[in-house]
């Protein structure tokens, strides 16, 4: 799988570590959400077939994090973002 | 009809003409008492020891492929119970014994064959962690054994001895593990079920479930409504899809595991050796090819096929292991969607959906367990409590703190 990252160009996806489900951006705030949003977050997964936004690090390349949308059953990557943008467009951060 | 040596020689003098179809192809009934959806090892398992053991009647399997078309004719074939924890020892264990009796009760040849599993270690402090997991698994009524590194050497002249990153030093030996053939396992249990009554029904996919007042009634099949009063999913691979139905969403990422073979070669491995540090696991089948695989691809899949990145990792791997594997040309390579859980261990237990009951979890580690996978989800359905050997297996233990994380990896599935 050829990972086109918005900087570098297409990297090889053996360059990356694979986190999982990008939803894992929106973690829950620890001391208002409570112990059920934070299990949810933490253990449960949607894991759908077929489009998937996910977190990818660039571990062997410029150590940035990108949510790479990608079909779980065709292995096509469709998009690839800067995760830094992702999150601050959800209004994560300050 | 049952099967013998006098039965194969009748059948050799009349030309083979007398064999029947193994089990019955039949339309689904409009109501039955117990469904289980998915028609692999652990849902065809599940049906028998439900018909054979726990008395019950009216039991249909809904398969939207073929009977044994996913992980059970997928897999590498290994049995073993040389795991760690009191959570899952008793319960592989347990397993381990129903492959030994498997044949002989199931009258069907499942070639199981004990031929012995070997975990192989590097250092002081693997070998540490492996007599402490030997003892664990004597203490559970299984048997284990620590070979020195000549131990090793009597059995595998040929390995890298003195790897320079992983020199062996000696192994973890479980004789009674071993291998049986994949596809008969599920043959088997398919035949054996039908004999007792169970309607096997292929090429019928659940596409909805009925539930009313949070509790089951029945499917929608793309053979039309089927009506239950109990409803046992067995789908790994699939189950959050097929969970999503009833509104729930599991601990479970779906990944790609992918597995190799050989063309075939004259006896070379008698057993089964593990190759942890390297990524690698190895055992030769009696047709002669080397079955081999590694790890996982690590991303979220359901294409049943992987990349080459980890063919190549896989091989490496092999060849740190066996030079002379070098020498060998690979003839296929295949993957599997594996139900990689929070914690590397299955889940078997009720859901909030009364009546339903889930099977699921199984990482990669699904085959071996099948007999008693199908055993205790059996138990589950029939009587509403689980089985002794797994009852840790709950849903809801990761909200209570109750992992039975064996590599101790936490909630990364790609990992375990």
């Amino acid at each position: 799988m050829l990972i086109p990252h918005p900087l570098l160009g297409p990297r090889d996806a053996q360059e990356f570590v694979y986190l999982g489900d990008a939803a894992l951006i929106d973690r829950p705030d620890g001391t208002a959400a409570g112990i059920e949003a934070f299990h949810d977050y933490l253990y449960l997964r949607d894991n759908p077939a077929g489009q998937h936004r996910e977190l990818w690090y660039h571990e062997q390349g410029d150590r940035s994090w990108l949510v790479v949308t990608r079909d779980t059953v065709t292995h096509e990557i469709l998009k690839a973002e800067l995760a830094r943008d992702v999150a601050l467009a959800r209004g994560r951060g300050r | 009809m049952r099967y013998s040596i006098w039965n194969v020689l009748a059948q050799g003098l009349t030309g083979h003409r007398g064999w029947k179809p193994v089990w019955r192809d039949p339309a689904p009934q409009a109501d039955y008492d117990i469904v289980i959806v998915g028609g692999g090892g652990h849902g065809l398992a599940t049906a028998y020891y439900l018909a054979r053991e726990f008395g019950a009647r009216r039991i249909a399997v809904l398969e939207k492929g073929w009977l044994g078309g996913g992980n059970v004719g997928r897999n590498t074939t290994i049995i073993r119970s040389n795991y760690l924890l009191p959570g899952n020892e008793p319960f592989y264990e347990f397993s381990m014994k129903l492959w030994e009796g498997l044949e002989q009760e199931l009258n069907y040849n499942a070639m199981v064959s004990q031929r012995g599993i070997i975990n192989l270690f590097h250092t002081d402090a693997q070998r540490d962690a492996f007599v402490r997991r030997g003892n664990a698994m004597i203490l559970h009524g299984a048997d284990a054994e620590l070979l020195d590194r000549e131990g090793v050497r009597r059995l595998y002249p040929f390995l890298d001895f003195d790897n320079a990153r992983f020199p062996i030093k000696g192994a973890l030996m479980q004789r009674r593990g071993g291998t049986a053939r994949h596809d008969a396992v599920a043959w088997g249990y398919a035949r054996a079920a039908d004999a007792l009554g169970v309607d096997l029904i292929q090429n019928c996919e659940v596409t909805g479930m009925r539930i009313e007042a949070g509790r089951i009634r029945g499917l929608e099949t793309t053979r039309g409504r089927i009506g239950a009063r109990k409803v046992g999913v067995a789908v790994a691979g699939w189950s959050s899809r097929v969970m999503a139905m009833a509104g729930l969403r599991l601990p479970i990422e779906s990944h790609v595991l992918q597995a190799f073979v050989t063309e075939g070669l004259k006896p070379f491995i008698d057993g089964v050796m593990t190759f942890g540090a390297g990524h690698f696991y190895v055992s030769q089948s009696d047709k002669g090819g080397l079955v081999f695989g590694g790890d996982i691809d690590g991303y979220n899949s359901y294409a049943q096929r992987g990349n080459l990145p980890v063919i190549e990792d896989v091989a490496e791997g092999g060849m740190a292991l066996i030079p002379a594997l070098g020498r060998a040309r690979l003839l296929r390579s295949w993957g599997g969607v594996m139900d990689m859980s929070m914690d590397g261990s299955p889940i078997i237990d009720r859901t909030p959906v009364e009546g339903l009951y889930l099977n699921a979890g199984w990482c990669y580690g699904g085959f071996k367990a099948t007999p008693a996978s199908g055993f205790c989800f059996a138990h589950l359905i029939a009587r509403d409590a689980p089985h002794p050997t797994a009852a840790a297996y709950r849903l809801d233990r990761f909200r209570r703190g109750l992992m039975i994380d064996e590599k101790g990896q936490g909630a990364t599935p790609n990992l375990h």
